[in-house]
């Protein structure tokens, strides 16, 4: 390992890395079907069952880089996990709840009997918005530093808004791919009541993270780093511009370009997150324990890295070859 | 209460609803990719039907077991910091090893499993209905591994209050793992084998009398048949390597206080933990030692050999862990006169119509088939009064020897994790009474010989049986 250079500290880092990306994995592809059981209330139940069917096969791997996400946290920095997930007791347990009932709803809704099906799509829209927003809460709460104050519990419920109505945006992007017809033109239209959220949260958190921390100011607003980082803004607001013209041209003849909504936003969402994580390094929690500080032994994460270097390929293919079986319209889902 | 007992109480009650689903869908996977085989090699339409109602059940405990399971991993941190704090660098690789080789591959797979019958060809089709099964055995191979080494932890050293590993091979491999694994592997395949018995009967019992049906209960009676006896077997494995390695869990399962020989296996007691003695006992003198010895005058461990000089208790609380391990035991015998005699009523042959040929499903009585219609979640009773057995028999340690329990547990304040706990206790309590009933309301609608997925207005008939459940 020697010539790797000393493994306290590029294990961490990758890790950082793992984890990083599984967040951001976890936070697109959940991302899109939290926002798709957001929309629920907004359509007929023949469009629920659509909507359902374009997530069916999907959902439950989406929800296993959460898995994974909190896993890594949990394997390579078992101190962290412990303050961050003591910190946000509550909206831990809101977000499992809503979890739990999302997940069964699935389920429930078409195996109960047919007069049952209202309150299991109901049990899916509340579980779906007690995640999105639990999660936008912790987002909030884990930028203001974990600090529960009336400032940072204000910000960190804003936050909750943007980010649940930032799902429901991904969540239309996705159903214009995955649906036609009267479907698909009211996605173009929840999409484009939605993308307020993505605007306001993504500048929400701009603006606060350094104006909150004095280390994060100095990352992005001096000299030459203000320049070099640059692109990132720029990129955003060309994406944002291009979304917003998009839409407005959506659904298009032959279905041109039904699937660009959606790539856009997953731009969008990398760049955010590619912020973020930058802001954040080499902190795990924020201002307190760093990566490096809150590391497991190197010995634990070779083993774990080993397994990842051979596993972490096989995942990504076999996901790929989920989505390329079920590409194409959603159609009714069926057993056989 | 007091935050220890409140977040005990919490994780108890998370970890005995999660494992009522892997326990179902550990051997459903297996016992769906049987049906899938037979149906492929011998084209009859009868295995599809049987696979076709219980990839329903499947799907559905599937989701249930997974959405329980992520509030596990995350109770960790929000209730058991120093878990991971002390333990981590064993407990870590163990928990990344079962996300990665196993929750992925099943919740992938799955997908096509379900869904993908007209979409994919046969053998991807069949191929991932292994993998979903491989996968969920993969998961119980990790999470018992892990659950072993807390009971018989080897193969690591402490440094500054932390464990380090020093042999994986010592860690996965530890003494109490093959025993455990095996004893769990063979509880969720009776469970299964009680599950499909029962929903069949009743499906039997209320006009769905398909060969589907008659294929699924035959199997699933002659399987439990067929491993009872086994796990009989390899549960006594199990004791006698608890006795080497945890003598305190197998004295309080035995509710013995005085070490001594010629011990009688108690058949009803009641400990008294405050005068550190049974009262009411009746036993069978010279069993516990003919049992965990093989020798009528074999030494058996006492609860009062694990009190220290100055009093501090070093054993569980006896009364629980004698009474779960005799429901346990309790039900394991029930099972095995149930398979066993109803295997001998569908083997023993009579004559029809001058036609002389095996009873089968038709040759047995309206009672047998209620009776087992009343055991069909009887899996579920042993599998937890066993896991409360040697969950509990372990405290106060957490990880034994290494460290207790309330070394873990979160600084939270009790209101807060008595909140918590009443919520998750109000969902699960909703979620089980839907779960039950909403498999006897498949079972009702298959034998009404509507599909499954068909959106049809229900009958008020149906509606009266779902509500009666």
């Amino acid at each position: 390992m020697g010539m790797f250079g000393d493994p306290a500290v590029w294990l961490p880092f990758i890790f950082a890395t793992l984890m990083g990306l599984s967040i951001l994995i976890y936070v697109v592809l959940d991302g899109f079907d939290l926002g798709v059981g957001l929309l629920f209330p907004l359509a007929t139940p023949d469009e629920k069952d659509r909507m359902i069917a374009s997530i069916g096969p999907f959902w439950d791997a989406n929800e296993t880089w959460l898995v994974l996400a909190v896993g890594l946290l949990l394997v390579a920095f078992p101190i962290a996990h412990g303050t961050i997930l003591t910190a946000l007791y509550l909206p831990v347990a809101i977000m499992l709840t809503g979890l739990i009932l999302r997940g069964v709803a699935f389920e429930f809704r078409v195996k109960a009997p047919t007069s049952h099906k209202e309150r299991w799509n109901w049990a899916f829209f509340a579980g779906s918005a007690m995640t999105s927003v639990s999660q936008g809460f912790m987002l909030g709460m884990y930028i203001m530093g974990l600090q529960f104050t009336w400032a940072t519990i204000a910000f960190a419920l804003l936050t909750s808004v943007f980010l649940t109505v930032g799902y429901s945006f991904i969540g239309a992007t996705w159903l214009i791919g995955k649906t036609e017809h009267e479907l698909q033109k009211k996605s173009v239209e929840w999409a484009k009541g939605g993308i307020w959220g993505i605007i306001l949260g993504i500048a929400a958190i701009s603006l606060a993270s350094p104006l909150t921390s004095a280390r994060i100011w100095d990352k992005w607003l001096s000299w030459p780093e203000i320049f070099v980082l640059s692109p990132l803004p720029i990129i955003s607001v060309l994406l944002i511009g291009g979304l917003w013209y998009g839409l407005r041209r959506l659904p298009a003849e032959g279905d041109k370009g039904a699937w660009l909504p959606f790539s856009g936003t997953i731009a969008l969402f990398v760049l955010a997150f590619g912020g973020l994580a930058y802001s954040f390094y080499p902190y795990v929690v924020p201002e307190k324990i760093t990566i490096y500080e809150a590391a497991s032994a190197p010995e634990s994460l070779f083993i774990i890295l080993i397994g990842t270097c051979f596993v972490l390929p096989a995942i990504l293919l076999y996901t790929a070859l989920a989505y390329i079986v079920f590409r194409g319209k959603a159609t009714e889902l069926r057993y056989d | 209460m007091e935050t220890l007992l409140l977040s005990r109480i919490q994780f108890a009650a998370n970890i005995s609803f999660h494992i009522l689903f892997p326990t179902i869908t550990i051997a459903l996977g297996w016992v769906l990719l049987f049906f899938k085989v037979r149906f492929q090699t011998s084209g009859d339409e009868k295995w599809m039907d049987a696979y076709r109602f219980w990839v329903k059940v499947f799907a559905l405990s599937f989701a249930m077991g997974v959405v329980s399971g992520i509030t596990m991993s995350f109770q960790f941190g929000t209730n058991w910091p120093g878990f991971m704090e002390i333990v981590g660098n064993i407990a870590g690789p163990l928990l990344a090893y079962e996300i990665m080789t196993a929750f992925f591959l099943e919740a992938v797979f799955l997908g096509i499993m379900l869904f993908g019958f007209s979409r994919v060809p046969g053998w991807l089709h069949t191929g991932a209905t292994f993998l979903v099964a491989f996968g969920t055995t993969m998961s119980a191979f990790w999470i018992i591994v892990l659950n072993s080494w807390m009971h018989t932890p080897q193969g690591f050293e402490m440094r500054d209050g932390v464990a380090h590993a020093t042999d994986w091979m010592e860690i996965i491999f530890n003494p109490s793992m093959p025993y455990r694994f095996f004893h769990m592997l063979l509880a969720s395949f009776l469970t299964v084998s009680f599950l499909i018995a029962g929903i069949s009967a009743f499906r039997w019992l209320i006009g769905g009398r398909t060969s589907g049906v008659r294929a699924a209960l035959k199997t699933s009676i002659y399987a439990a048949a067929l491993l009872i006896p086994v796990q009989i077997f390899v549960g006594d494995l199990h004791g006698l390597n608890t006795l080497e390695h945890q003598p305190a869990k197998v004295a309080a399962m035995e509710g013995n206080w005085e070490t001594d020989t010629n011990v009688p296996l108690l058949l009803f007691a009641i400990p008294d933990e405050e005068a550190r003695e049974n009262r009411m006992e009746v036993g069978i003198p010279n069993l516990a030692s003919i049992i965990l010895t093989h020798k009528a005058d074999g030494e058996v461990p006492g609860l009062n050999d694990f009190v220290t000089e100055d009093g501090e208790v070093l054993h569980p609380r006896v009364a629980p862990v004698f009474w779960s391990f005799r429901v346990m035991v309790g039900t394991g015998m029930l099972m095995l006169l149930m398979s066993w005699s109803v295997s001998i009523m569908m083997l023993r042959k009579r004559t029809v119509n001058g036609v002389r040929a095996r009873a089968g499903v038709e040759g047995l009585p309206k009672f047998v088939l209620y009776g087992l219609v009343a055991m069909s979640f009887s899996g579920w009773l042993a599998t937890l009064a066993g896991w409360y057995t040697t969950e509990i028999g372990r405290q106060p340690w957490l990880v034994q020897g290494v460290m207790t329990t309330e070394m873990a547990v979160a600084d939270v304040p009790p209101g807060m994790v008595l909140s918590t706990l009443i919520g998750y206790l109000a969902i699960y309590a909703v979620l089980l009474v839907a779960y039950i009933s909403v498999i006897f309301f498949l079972a009702k609608r298959t034998a009404d010989g509507k599909s499954i997925e068909a959106r049809v207005p229900q009958s008020e008939e149906a509606e009266a049986i779902v509500a009666a459940e």
